[in-house]
This record gives C-alpha cells, sequence and structure tokens, in this order.
C-alpha cells in the first residue's frame, strides 16, 4: 500500500542530505516501525510522507513516495489535503503542545470529520461520544466540551489518537507517540494504538528511538542512521542476529541485566539514614482561589550504605526527586531527619551545613540546563574545587585534567563553552564537576534519561566503573527499569510519596512482591522479558 | 471562569489605591503654595492662611489624602485653580475628544497591522515578510509629532485636502468633524501599526512552529483555515496586551499630537495645567489617565482566557 | 546557534545600520561643539528663516541662529540625556530587581508593591508629572524620565533573577557548598546580563523618543539651548515659511531611533537566537 523509493531530503535543494536514498514497503494493516537515535532522519522521513516537512527541507526530484501507486511527493496541494487525515493519519510526541490549547476536544475532534467526511452535527456528536467512550474516557460529554490543558499527558495523547482514528484512516503515522510518558502509560497509549488499528485495519508507521519497545510490538523495522537505512528485516532477527555494526551497538546499548549479580550485600555501614522524612508543597491562598497543599514524600525510611547504588524507581509525581533533591540539601523536608555520616543535616544553609554537603554530589537530568552557559568547562569542573583552601591554583588544573581523562573526554574541550558539546559530552562534564572533590555520596537524578540509547549505555558504565575506583555511594533516580536494571544493587520501588517495596536488584526485578512493582515491569518493554509476551499474547492472557 | 474575574478585579483594587497615593504624594512635591497660588499676587498673609485652612492643607497628611480620596469617590476632583470649573466635568469633557481619535487610531491600526504581521509571519524571510518587517521598524523609529507635522504640511499646506488645525465635535456637524480628525488619527495609526506589526509577526512566528500546527495540517486542513482557526488565536493572544497598553499610553501620549494639531483633547488639558501650576487639574487628570489605564488593562486581562483558556487555571 | 543567527541577511544589515548610526551619534555628541560652523546660540537676525546656503549649511532659524549647528549641538543633549537616564534607571533598577529576587518574601512582595504601582501609571504621563513637580530643566528630564522607566528595569531583572536561580546550574552550585552570595555572583548575574544589555539598548531608543516629546510640549529641555524636540517646538509657527525647520530634527530623530531599534534587534538576535 505505502512504498517509499529512493526518498531523500536535502536542506535547500542543494543542501546537506538529512535522509539518503531510503526505501521500505508498508503493507495493508502491517507494522512498521523507522528505529533511530537523534540526527538519524526517522521523524523527516515521516513526516515527508504528508508533505510535512518544515522549511527548508525538501524531497528531492527523484524520491517516490507510492500511496496505492500515486506518488504524494508529486502530488499538488489540493491532492495532499483530500489524503492527509482522511486516508493518512498523524499522531505526535509532544502531548503537551500537540493539540491546539485555545480550541475545545470537541471542536479539535470534529474538524477531520466536517472537512473529510460530510456529517451532520450530531451524527459528528455521537461518532466522537462513542470513539471516546472507546478509549475508555469518563465522562466523555463533558470532555468535548473541555480544552486540553485539563488533561494529563497521557489522556491527551489517547485524545489525539481517537481523534486521528475517528475517521478510519488506512494508515497511521505515529511519530514517537509514547516517549514523552510514564512507562505505564506508556504501555497503555500502545496497546490502544494496536487495539484501534486491528479494529480498523489501518496500517501503521511507527517511527521510535526505542529498538526494545518495538520488538514487542512490530514485525518489520528499518534501522536508521545519519539518514541512511543500515538494516532493514524482522525485528527478531535484527534483535538477535544484528548485521551492521551500528545495529550491534544500539541492541548492545539496549538494557541488559549487568553481569555478575549486584553488589547490594556486599557492604555494611550506612552513609545516609532518612527516618521519616515528609515533605509538603504548601498551597497557597488568595482571595478567590486556593491551591491544595500537596504531600510529596509521606513517611519515608531509608538507609543508603556506602559505596552501594541504591535506584529509586516510580512514576513521575511519585516524590522520587523531591526525596533525591531533600537529601542534598535543595528542599527542606517538612518533618523527619536526614542525617549523613551520622550526623544530622540541619537545613539553615549555614556554613557548618556546607560543609557536611561537600561529601555529596548531585548529577541532574538536562545536561542542557545543568552547566553553566557562561563558564568555560574547566572552571565548571574546578569549580568545586575552589571551596578546599589548601589547593593551590596548579594543583587544582591537575586535578581538573585528571577527572577529564577519567571521565572521558579529551583536553580540547577544557576551553570550550557547555553549548560546543555533544549531550552526551555535557553529561560526562557534569559528572567530572559531581567526583571533582571525590565525594562520598552521589545523588544522580535521572542522568541519563535526555540521551540516545547508545550515548546513554556509555553514561551508564562511566558511573559504574568511577564508582568501583572511588567506592562513592550512589541514589539513582530514574524512572526507567532498564537503566536501573543495568547499574543498581538494591531497588526501591516510590508511589505517592511512599516507598511501596525495596530490596536487592535481582529480588526486585525477579521477585517483585508489591502489585505496582509488578505492573511497573509488566509495563517496561525490558528486553529480558522479550518472549515473555507480544502484545496479543499479553491480550490473550488477559481475557 | 467566574472566580477569575473575581480575582482580577480584586487585585486592581490595590493598585488603584496605590496610584492614588502616588498621585497625591506628587501633588505634594510640587514647589509652590497651592492656596497662595489661588489667591494670586495680591493676596494678603492672612488671607492666605485662611484659604490654607478652608482647603484642608493645615491637617496631616494622612487626612488630608482621605478627605481628597473621599471626594474622589464621591465625583468631587475639585476646582480648577485657573478658572474655578469643577474638575471633572472639565476631564469628561476632553476625554471625549481624546477618547474618540485614540479608539478610532487604534482600531484601525490593529485592524491593519495584526493581519499584515501575521501573514508576514506565515511567509518568513519573504519580499512581503521583509516589506512589513523594514515598514515596521520605519513607523516604530519616527515620533509621532514629527509625522503629524510632516502630514499637515504635505496635506494640509501643499494639498490643501484637509483642515491643518482645530477641532469640531462629533455630536456638532459629523462630516466637519471627520474632517479634522483624519489627519490625527491617520497620524496615530502609522506610528502605532509599527509596534503592533511587529507583535502580531513575533507570536505568529513563535505559533507557526509548534506541533499543533503540524497537526492542523495533517488533518487535511487548508493552510487558511490552518491559519484563521488554529493559529490566530494563539498568536493573537499576546498581541491583544500589547494592543491595551498602546491604548491606555496614548491617553497621555495624545498630548503631543494635540499640540501639533491644536485639538482640546486631555492630553492637552494636562500640559496646560501643569503650564499653570493648576494642581487640581494636574492631579484630576492624572489620577483619571491611570484609572483608564488600569481598567483597560483589566479588559485585556478577561478577554484573554477566550484566546488562551489556559490562563483561567 | 549564534553563528546561523549572523548568517540572516536582516540581521546582518540590522547590526550594520544599527552601529553605524550609533557610532554617527556618539561622535557627534562628543565631538559636535568642534565640527559645527557657528555657535548654536549665535544670532545672525538677517539670515531669518532662511533655507540651506553657503554661509548656512542646513539654513537658519527664527532667529537666524546655524541649524547645523543647532542640531549638532541637539544630538549631544538628546545623547546625554538618553546616556545618563540609562544609567540612571539600569543601576537603580537593576538594584530593586536583584533585592526582589534574591531575596524574596516582603522585601520582594514591597518593592514589587510599589513598583507596579508606577507601572500602573502609562510612562508619559508619570514623567509628565515628574516634570510638573521637578521643573522643566535638563537635569530634571533625567531624573523623570529615570524614574518613569525604572520599574520596566525592576520587572526585567526579577525576572530574570527568579528564573536564572531555578536554573539547575544554580542548584548545582548551592549543592556544591557555595554560599548564597557566591552562587549569585557568579552564577546569576553574569546570566542576567544579556537581557539587560538588551534591554538598555530598546530603553536608549525610548528615552530619546521621550524626552523629545517633552521639549516638543515645553516641559523638556527648556529654550534657548537646543534640542530637537524643542527645535520642532519653536519652529511649528513658521511651518509654511521654513518647512527645513521642521523636517531636519524631525529626521534626526527618526534615523537615530531607527539605528537604534536595529542595533536592538541585532543585539537581542544574536544574544538570544530563540526570538
Amino acid at each position: 500500500m505505502l512504498s517509499v523509493r529512493n526518498l531523500s531530503i536535502s536542506v535547500g535543494p542543494a543542501g546537506k542530505r538529512v535522509v539518503d536514498d531510503l526505501s521500505f514497503d508498508l503493507a495493508s494493516g502491517d507494522m512498521l516501525a523507522l528505529v533511530g537515535e537523534s540526527g538519524s532522519g526517522k521523524t523527516m522521513a515521516a513526516r515527508s510522507v504528508l508533505a510535512l516537512l518544515p522549511p527548508p527541507l525538501v524531497t528531492t526530484p527523484d524520491s517516490a513516495i507510492l500511496f496505492d501507486g500515486q506518488n504524494l511527493a508529486r502530488l499538488a496541494p489540493q491532492g495532499l489535503r483530500a489524503i492527509r487525515g482522511a486516508e493518512i493519519g498523524m499522531v505526535f510526541q509532544e502531548p503537551m503542545v500537540s493539540l491546539n490549547p485555545a480550541i475545545t476536544i470537541g471542536e479539535q475532534m470534529a474538524e477531520g470529520l466536517r472537512l473529510h467526511r460530510r456529517m451532520a452535527r450530531a451524527e459528528i456528536r455521537d461518532r466522537s461520544l462513542a470513539m471516546l467512550e472507546r478509549i475508555r474516557i469518563k465522562d466523555p460529554g463533558k470532555c468535548l466540551a473541555a480544552y486540553p490543558h485539563e488533561f494529563s499527558g497521557g489522556m491527551r495523547q489517547r485524545i489525539m489518537l481517537a481523534s486521528v482514528m475517528l475517521l478510519k484512516p488506512r494508515l497511521l503515522i505515529a511519530d514517537e507517540p509514547t516517549t514523552a510518558l510514564d512507562t505505564l502509560v506508556q504501555r497503555d497509549v500502545l496497546d490502544l494504538m494496536v487495539e484501534l488499528t486491528r479494529e480498523n485495519g489501518t496500517a501503521v508507521l511507527l517511527i521510535s528511538h526505542d529498538l526494545g519497545m518495538v520488538s514487542h510490538y512490530v514485525r518489520d523495522v528499518v534501522v536508521m542512521r545519519e539518514g541512511k537505512a543500515v538494516e532493514q528485516g524482522n525485528s527478531t532477527e535484527v534483535l538477535h542476529a544484528p548485521r551492521h555494526e551500528y545495529t550491534r551497538r544500539l541492541v548492545d546499548a539496549l538494557p541488559k541485566r549487568s553481569a555478575g549479580g549486584s553488589r547490594g550485600t556486599v557492604s555494611g555501614e550506612p552513609l545516609v539514614e532518612i527516618s521519616d522524612v515528609v515533605i509538603d508543597y504548601p498551597g497557597r491562598r488568595r482571595l478567590f482561589a486556593r491551591t491544595e497543599p500537596k504531600r510529596a514524600v509521606d513517611g519515608v525510611d531509608l538507609t543508603i550504605r556506602r559505596g552501594e547504588t541504591l535506584a529509586l524507581v516510580g512514576a513521575s509525581g511519585s516524590g522520587k526527586t523531591t526525596l533525591g533533591r531533600a537529601i542534598v540539601g535543595l528542599i527542606k523536608p517538612s518533618s523527619g531527619t536526614i542525617s549523613f555520616l551520622g550526623k544530622t543535616i540541619a537545613n539553615n544553609g549555614g556554613a557548618d551545613a556546607r560543609a557536611l554537603r561537600r561529601d555529596m554530589q548531585i548529577v541532574f537530568q538536562d545536561p542542557y540546563s545543568s552547566l553553566d552557559p557562561r563558564q568555560r568547562i574547566a572552571d565548571i569542573v574546578a569549580e568545586p574545587l575552589k571551596l578546599d583552601a589548601g589547593m593551590d591554583r596548579r594543583q587544582r588544573t591537575a586535578r581538573v585534567e585528571d577527572i577529564f581523562e577519567e571521565v572521558g573526554l579529551t583536553r580540547e574541550l577544557l576551553q570550550r563553552f557547555p553549548h560546543q558539546l555533544s549531550g552526551g559530552q555535557r553529561q560526562r562534564v557534569a559528572i567530572a564537576r559531581a567526583i571533582a572533590r571525590r565525594p562520598a555520596f552521589v545523588v544522580a537524578d535521572e542522568p541519563v534519561s535526555a540521551l540516545d540509547m547508545t550515548v546513554q549505555k556509555q553514561i551508564l558504565l562511566l558511573i559504574r566503573s568511577l564508582q568501583a575506583r572511588y567506592g562513592f555511594a550512589c541514589l539513582f533516580v530514574s524512572h526507567d527499569l532498564g537503566a536501573v536494571e543495568q547499574v543498581a544493587d538494591r531497588v526501591a520501588v516510590m508511589q505517592d510519596g511512599r516507598i511501596v517495596e525495596i530490596g536487592d536488584r535481582d529480588a526486585v526485578f525477579d521477585n517483585p512482591r508489591h502489585a505496582y512493582t509488578r505492573s511497573l515491569l509488566d509495563a517496561a518493554m525490558l528486553i529480558d522479558r522479550r518472549f515473555a509476551g507480544s502484545a496479543d499474547a499479553r491480550r490473550a492472557a488477559a481475557q | 471562569m467566574v472566580r477569575f474575574i473575581l480575582t482580577r478585579l480584586a487585585s486592581a483594587v490595590p493598585t488603584l489605591i496605590l496610584v492614588s497615593v502616588a498621585v497625591f504624594v506628587m501633588m505634594r512635591f510640587i514647589p509652590g503654595d497651592p492656596a497662595a497660588l489661588m489667591l494670586g499676587d495680591l493676596a494678603k498673609p492672612g488671607q492666605v492662611e485662611a484659604m490654607r485652612r478652608q482647603m484642608g492643607l493645615d491637617q496631616p497628611l494622612a487626612v488630608q489624602y482621605l478627605i481628597w480620596i473621599g471626594n474622589v469617590l464621591t465625583g468631587d476632583f475639585g476646582h480648577s485653580i485657573a478658572n474655578g470649573q469643577k474638575v471633572l466635568p472639565l476631564i469628561l469633557d476632553r476625554f471625549a475628544v481624546s477618547s474618540v481619535i485614540v479608539l478610532l487610531a487604534v482600531l484601525v491600526a490593529s485592524a491593519i497591522a495584526v493581519p499584515a504581521g501575521m501573514l508576514a509571519a506565515w511567509k518568513q524571510d519573504s519580499l512581503g515578510d521583509i516589506g512589513v518587517v523594514a515598514t515596521s521598524t520605519i513607523l516604530l523609529s519616527i515620533p509621532s509629532f514629527w509625522l503629524g507635522l510632516m502630514l499637515m504640511m504635505i496635506f494640509g499646506l501643499y494639498l490643501g485636502w484637509l483642515p491643518i488645525v482645530g477641532y469640531v465635535p462629533f455630536s456638532k456637524d459629523f462630516g466637519h468633524a471627520a474632517l479634522y480628525v483624519i489627519l490625527p488619527v491617520v497620524t496615530l495609526v502609522l506610528v502605532e501599526s509599527g509596534p503592533i506589526a511587529r507583535m502580531a509577526r513575533a507570536s505568529a512566528i513563535e505559533v507557526s512552529r509548534l506541533e499543533y500546527i503540524t497537526h492542523a495540517r495533517a488533518k487535511g486542513l487548508s493552510e487558511s483555515a490552518v491559519i484563521w482557526r488554529h493559529a490566530f488565536k494563539n498568536a493573537f493572544a499576546p498581541t491583544l496586551t500589547l494592543i491595551g497598553f498602546v491604548l491606555g499610553s496614548l491617553l497621555a501620549g495624545i498630548a503631543v499630537i494635540e499640540t501639533v494639531f491644536t485639538i482640546p483633547g486631555l492630553g492637552r488639558l494636562l500640559v496646560d495645567a501643569i503650564y499653570a501650576r493648576d494642581y487640581p487639574v494636574v492631579q484630576g487628570t492624572m489620577l483619571f489617565v491611570a484609572f483608564i489605564y488600569v481598567v483597560v488593562n483589566l479588559i485585556v486581562d478577561m478577554v484573554y482566557p477566550l484566546l488562551d483558556p489556559r490562563v483561567t487555571a | 546557534m549564534s553563528a546561523r543567527a549572523l548568517a540572516r541577511p536582516g540581521l546582518k544589515f540590522n547590526a550594520v545600520f544599527g552601529v553605524t548610526v550609533t557610532a554617527l551619534l556618539i561622535l557627534l555628541a562628543v565631538a559636535g561643539p568642534w565640527m559645527a560652523p557657528y555657535d548654536p546660540l549665535k544670532l545672525d537676525l538677517p539670515a531669518r528663516l532662511s533655507g540651506p546656503s553657503a554661509a548656512h549649511l542646513l539654513g537658519a532659524d527664527e532667529f537666524g541662529r546655524d541649524v547645523l549647528s543647532r542640531l549638532a549641538s541637539g544630538a549631544r543633549t538628546s545623547a546625554w540625556i538618553a546616556f545618563a537616564t540609562v544609567i540612571f534607571a539600569l543601576v537603580a533598577g537593576t538594584v530593586f530587581g536583584v533585592l526582589a529576587g534574591f531575596l524574596r518574601g516582603w522585601t520582594d512582595r514591597l518593592i514589587m508593591m510599589v513598583n507596579d504601582a508606577f507601572l500602573a501609571f502609562p510612562g508619559l504621563l508619570l514623567a509628565l508629572g515628574l516634570m510638573a513637580v521637578i521643573g522643566a530643566s535638563r537635569d530634571g528630564i533625567i531624573v523623570a524620565l529615570g524614574l518613569a522607566y525604572m520599574p520596566i528595569v525592576v520587572r526585567v531583572v526579577r525576572a530574570a533573577v527568579m528564573s536564572i536561580r531555578e536554573r539547575e546550574y544554580v542548584e548545582a552550585s548551592r549543592v556544591m557548598g557555595n554560599s548564597e552570595f557566591i552562587t549569585m555572583a557568579r552564577h546569576v548575574l553574569p546570566n542576567c546580563v544579556a537581557p539587560i544589555i538588551v534591554l538598555a539598548t530598546t530603553m536608549f531608543g525610548w528615552i530619546i523618543l521621550s524626552e523629545s516629546a517633552l521639549s516638543f510640549l515645553g516641559l523638556g529641555v527648556p529654550p534657548p539651548a537646543p534640542s530637537w524636540g524643542n527645535m520642532l517646538s519653536t519652529a511649528r509657527p513658521y511651518i509654511s515659511q521654513a518647512p527645513h525647520l521642521i523636517i531636519l530634527p524631525g529626521l534626526c530623530i527618526s534615523i537615530t531611533l531607527l539605528g537604534i531599534n536595529m542595533l536592538g534587534d541585532a543585539l537581542r538576535d544574536w544574544l538570544d537566537p530563540k526570538m
């Protein structure tokens, strides 16, 4: 049905090619995935099918995008508009920005039907209501009159999916439809997508960076790198016997449990002790409006031992990040105590507390905002050392160069500014800054979730090797069970501000005791669980 | 929604109180004794004292403020020192003149500049876009009073098409009145189109890069439906705030235009009162204009949720 | 990113034109008195209202004073007033803005309450009111316009401080063990400089415009000292006899503002590629 031949996309008619000579076929009712990291051109390839490339990108004249034998790359705008939405639907990545904030859900759902199907008002409404009910939205009537900002990200993504599938298109292009969502929600939305497209016999072109996730749902994959298709074929085969060197790297980067087991039981002495910590975000009261106070962390007890990696796992809003920040003193607990090396951390910001805190550090999620854009890399890494009165300039420089080597960066980068570095390099700089003073404890707050898969792998390995060398303990805060599985000695699972399960990594992953842990694990598309069930098998089991 | 409106209304009250305090304090710093000014040069010392007592000037400042604000709330802005007229009717008379010109100018300027800016954004870097950007940057840089003088020179003196100076109330002779306001209105339209077009263009460009615009195209909507149904409301929201700001600012800024064309408006009243040290008039006019400015911004705030429902959350 | 922005043809033109005009203005302001052919106050009654001639390159005004010399002197006045006002508004505004953003709590609420009251006046209205208090003089304008524009600086600086202090690199500095003061001085303030520079440039233009408007209304630079605004005001009665007296000062204001606006656009694009 869809046959893409020699698709090339360039920056302007003669510029650099972001997609180079890509060909693939998709039969009616089938699923195909384009898989690649950032910069692979997968999104642009998908957008070109509907001629939605942002200027100055253009498809080259010899590209052919045949949809039922009709070349979409050559079609006039009117012809394209008749196909967009009606024959080929598209779902976007960011649910927060892909629905119009100023128009009601009902209006946005009706728009496509009105345009392509010429239905009466009442019929459009009935169909919309039926569809919302189908995707299990509470109170569909109210939903139609609501605006997008009244819904969570997962809900918005379901609504967008519903509004696209309302027209029963023959092809659905889904551009990273779940990347921005939590693990549990991600599984939900993907399952819904598969259900809806199956029911209507709609073919799916799925764009994703996650080979592991794709292999759970899709049979045929095209692996892309820097605009070129490096490998295509059956997803199971690609996964188990990658032929191309890049695919092999990509497969290697998929989260797998590190060999040799956890080291959780090895060390003993407690380093950080948290007892009965409660953290509230205060509500605000104004004359006619009032925001309710929110309890982010609700009575947590936790001990982190010297040298171990404790992973703190949970969905967004579970309080895991808040707890991590409270330990390093960025947030003051409402009650309870946090002690470090046996001393209670006073949260008054005085010099005493500061001195205590110098033994602990933090690595943030986003390496783009965690480095001061106006400082040179060398100064960023040297800054924590300036607080050490015993160190002169020469010693500091020597130490910075040492650390730089340890985190795997070359010295030329020292004189650069953060924006001149790649995401992976920046995160290495952030790690270098964190370990510069040889801390006993590091909080890593989602340190890899903003990075590409292959880079994630490198950073996780780096953290582990640095830990082996310097023996610092690490609180690894993450929503990503794959990453956790690779680095953790022990795992604590957080839900609604409480720790619901804690234990050695293997125990938690293999024999989860709490229902929430089980559902998280079930939803996480871990590669080791590849054969635990495809989407069909799971659905069959559920019935 | 109701709660949103109430909150906004309530938030304007302390602002208005502070504004009135600021105006009051400022007037107390004007050099010269109002009582002496009122009596003129031939007053005897005893008379000044009596006048001061009569005007309440011997009371503590806080009391004076309370007396004044109490009077203001009942519509008594005092009497002009220069001619003894009641201040409030004087202000309202002049406001009727200025508001017609300002409203007309802002409406026409918005009607021209908003579509121009948005179309320029949609055809970014085209010749039309460069034309709009260049024109609006030039218009932004021309002082209104000079543009007024130049237009007067061209259309009034050389071509003789339009009257040069003066004003006829609309209530008296509509056709004649319209003829007199053409030049001032055109001047303001030209000058205010600059910032409005630039703002409309900038916010439309921002909106055009958002995912929901691509989403709208992916639904098969025509380009004009994408612009008017999906981009316009979102892109217009920040521009509306600017238009409110322009509208309010012009009530004071129009003083220069009224000077150029000799129009008896609110701005000119203020400037003349400042010359004459007619402090009740200065005080009343400043309070009145600031009040209108706050109200205009309040109205904009209340209309805003219609364009962007997120703000009520 | 800035390299890409610089490659845009419009930006290059903006930058070149803006820098050229600003440089000319500064040159005229500094060296004007030596370059001008006459004393700007010297009367030459026979040349009254005369157009351009060999003796008076750009003509003479209603008292026969040389227009070219007066324009040059006016440039000096305008540039000096704008410069002094920007510095005044910027320094005072930054101090209050940083205090509000840094200390937060009651200090912030108090500063912002007073600030919002000032912002509730349209800019020129506040300047007019203050001129009434201070009286028309060159230093009076600086104080009046400085006070009128300061609230905008407070707002921008406070917003910048508030947003930057929530960035992760600032949190990293705290975790590192740096004191609040060091964090502020080393990480927050340097990152506020870009928006302040852009604001200062734009404000320079606004102030030149406001000063000329005040002078035109007779509440700015008092005659006989020339400023572009009061030259327009005194020439208005002679609009039919001596149009050059109207055209020239206005042209000076317009070109200056155009240059400064374009410089502001170029700076904004350069420092903040997002716009």
